[in-house]
């Protein structure tokens, strides 16, 4: 496309239907402790996509 | 067809699109950005007449404009515009009863300094000033082995007040942690928070070895951290507590560690203090706004948004610069900033956003009488007390108010083009201004959605630098 350019994958219906493996790590213990955020968490399973 | 949200904006010379269920960021030409606001789904395939007729578009060619269109078309048509939600598996997610996972412990409720804007009413939580026992520890430690169930990476955070007042304690539960992870094929991270003043050579070669992470508190620049985090004696605390961060980041090694600081009314030019902590030689920085009710004179007010937009993006093209540096300037110091990380393409999953940080769900904290509050923040609320160490979870109706998920059952949140980056914000706040921990705290939305839209920024300069 000459006007748009993605730059990342969109999540698969498989990816948003997975219920999660729960071992990540609870956001707040990372840095925050009085602000949310989620997206900057790291997924637990190597080499997975969302 | 419920179609879902996009969201636009512009930003460092960029047109910048983000789907919000699809979770994909593209880069547009100012057509498509101009087109897209006459633009409602289900998107046809034949450009609407009226479209090219547009006052706006009137120095484009008819030409151009259906060609902007018919790609408007194919990134509606291959899902990643207006995009919908397949049926949602993980709706289906037990909240409620999940396994806790990750404990903030309460080591010490009391603290040597006294900062203006403690929501731990200077390491007390209002109550007698205490410090753990090693008893109470470790039965919280193994209430969390116990309640984790199958998960296998469970999270320990020393938390205060100042851990480091009751440091001898924290080495034996680490001990003791050390032994039961092992019993029970689990894997225990130990974090800490910790204000500095008690670092020695012996504490940091220790939490360096045992610490996964480390939060270490400074609010920046000398004059602002020296105001709003005095000692008990009112003095400065800056250069007493420097050394022994940059001791400690130095010998880090690949280990996390934060130097985290908090920004208020005082300091809305917070941007300054970032840049200070990167000048002293500090690369992964987090500096948050306070959260305090309007009548203190550090909270962050409505007014106060403009001004800290602006801050945003200024560290935003700073950060940009000093990655395009790095390359071939040594000096060029680029630095981490934790509310600017974000992984588009392997972040959390979706699970995971949902429910944001997991307070009260898979995330407790534990005071020094073993009683159990959903986080740290609501230790101080007797009324959010949701069970004990020897009792279990007993409050079963507080409980439940925390299995709920902001972004499917608030307004504000089902209407947010960030709720998949954020995950419903922090119920803390919420409650201290909405009295309803599922009611989203509106400063802190704005904010969220600020860092969000920079963070998405440096992440699309970085693509088209790789490109």
């Amino acid at each position: 496309m000459k006007n748009i350019r993605t730059i990342n994958s969109k999540k698969t219906n498989s990816e948003i239907r997975s219920s999660g493996c729960g071992e990540c790590q609870a956001s707040c213990q990372s840095a925050c402790k009085t602000s949310c955020t989620v997206a900057n968490q790291k997924c637990e399973k190597p080499n997975k996509t969302k | 067809m419920n179609y879902g949200l996009i969201h636009k904006y512009t930003q460092n010379g960029y047109f910048i699109l983000i789907d919000t269920n699809s979770g994909t960021v593209h880069a547009v030409t100012e057509l498509v950005y101009k087109l897209l606001d006459h633009i409602t789904p289900p998107v046809s395939k034949q450009m609407p007449s009226e479209l090219a007729k547009l006052d706006e578009l009137s120095g484009y060619d008819r030409e151009l404009i259906e060609e902007a269109y018919d790609d408007i078309y194919q990134l509606f048509d291959e899902g990643m515009l207006f995009s919908t939600l397949p049926e949602l598996e993980y709706a289906k997610v037990d909240y409620e009863n999940m396994p806790i996972k990750s404990m903030c412990l309460h080591i010490a409720h009391d603290c040597n300094m006294r900062c203006k804007y403690c929501f731990a009413e200077t390491g007390s939580f209002n109550r007698a000033r205490k410090l753990m026992s090693y008893e109470v520890g470790k039965e919280a430690i193994d209430f969390l082995i116990r309640e984790s169930k199958g998960i296998k990476h469970l999270e320990l955070d020393f938390f205060g007040g100042e851990p480091l007042l009751n440091f001898d304690t924290v080495k034996r539960l680490v001990e003791y942690g050390r032994q039961e992870e092992k019993k029970h094929n689990k894997i225990i991270r130990f974090t800490m928070t910790t204000n500095g003043v008690l670092l020695d050579d012996d504490t940091i070669d220790f939490l360096n070895k045992e610490m996964s992470n480390i939060v270490l508190s400074c609010d920046g620049r000398k004059c602002v951290n020296d105001t709003m985090r005095p000692m008990e004696d009112g003095s400065g605390s800056y250069d007493l507590i420097m050394p022994g961060f940059k001791k400690l980041a130095a010998q880090r090694g690949d280990k996390d560690y934060y130097i985290r600081g908090t920004y208020t009314a005082k300091n809305l030019d917070f941007s300054r203090d970032v840049l200070a902590l990167a000048a002293e030689g500090f690369d992964q920085i987090s500096v948050e706004p306070v959260v305090l009710p309007d009548d203190s004179p550090y909270a962050i007010k409505e007014e106060h948004l403009h001004t800290l937009f602006r801050e945003y993006e200024r560290l935003t093209r700073e950060m940009i610069k000093r990655n395009h540096e790095k390359s071939h300037l040594p000096e060029a110091k680029p630095f981490n900033f934790f509310h600017f990380m974000i992984d588009l393409d392997a972040g959390p999953c979706v699970y995971k956003r949902m429910k944001g940080c997991g307070s009260g769900s898979e995330y407790i904290s534990v005071t020094p009488e073993g009683d159990i509050y959903p986080c740290h923040q609501f230790a101080d609320k007797p009324e959010f007390k949701i069970g004990t160490l020897k009792d279990g979870i007993t409050n079963k109706e507080v409980k439940s108010c925390f299995g709920r998920c902001p972004i499917t059952t608030s307004e504000q949140c089902k209407n947010c083009w960030a709720k998949f980056y954020c995950g419903g914000g922090c119920a803390a706040n919420n409650y201290s201004f909405n009295k309803d921990i599922n009611v989203p705290y509106h400063i802190g939305c704005e904010l969220e959605r600020k860092r969000v839209e920079c963070a998405i920024a440096i992440k699309l300069v970085e693509a088209f630098e790789e490109q």
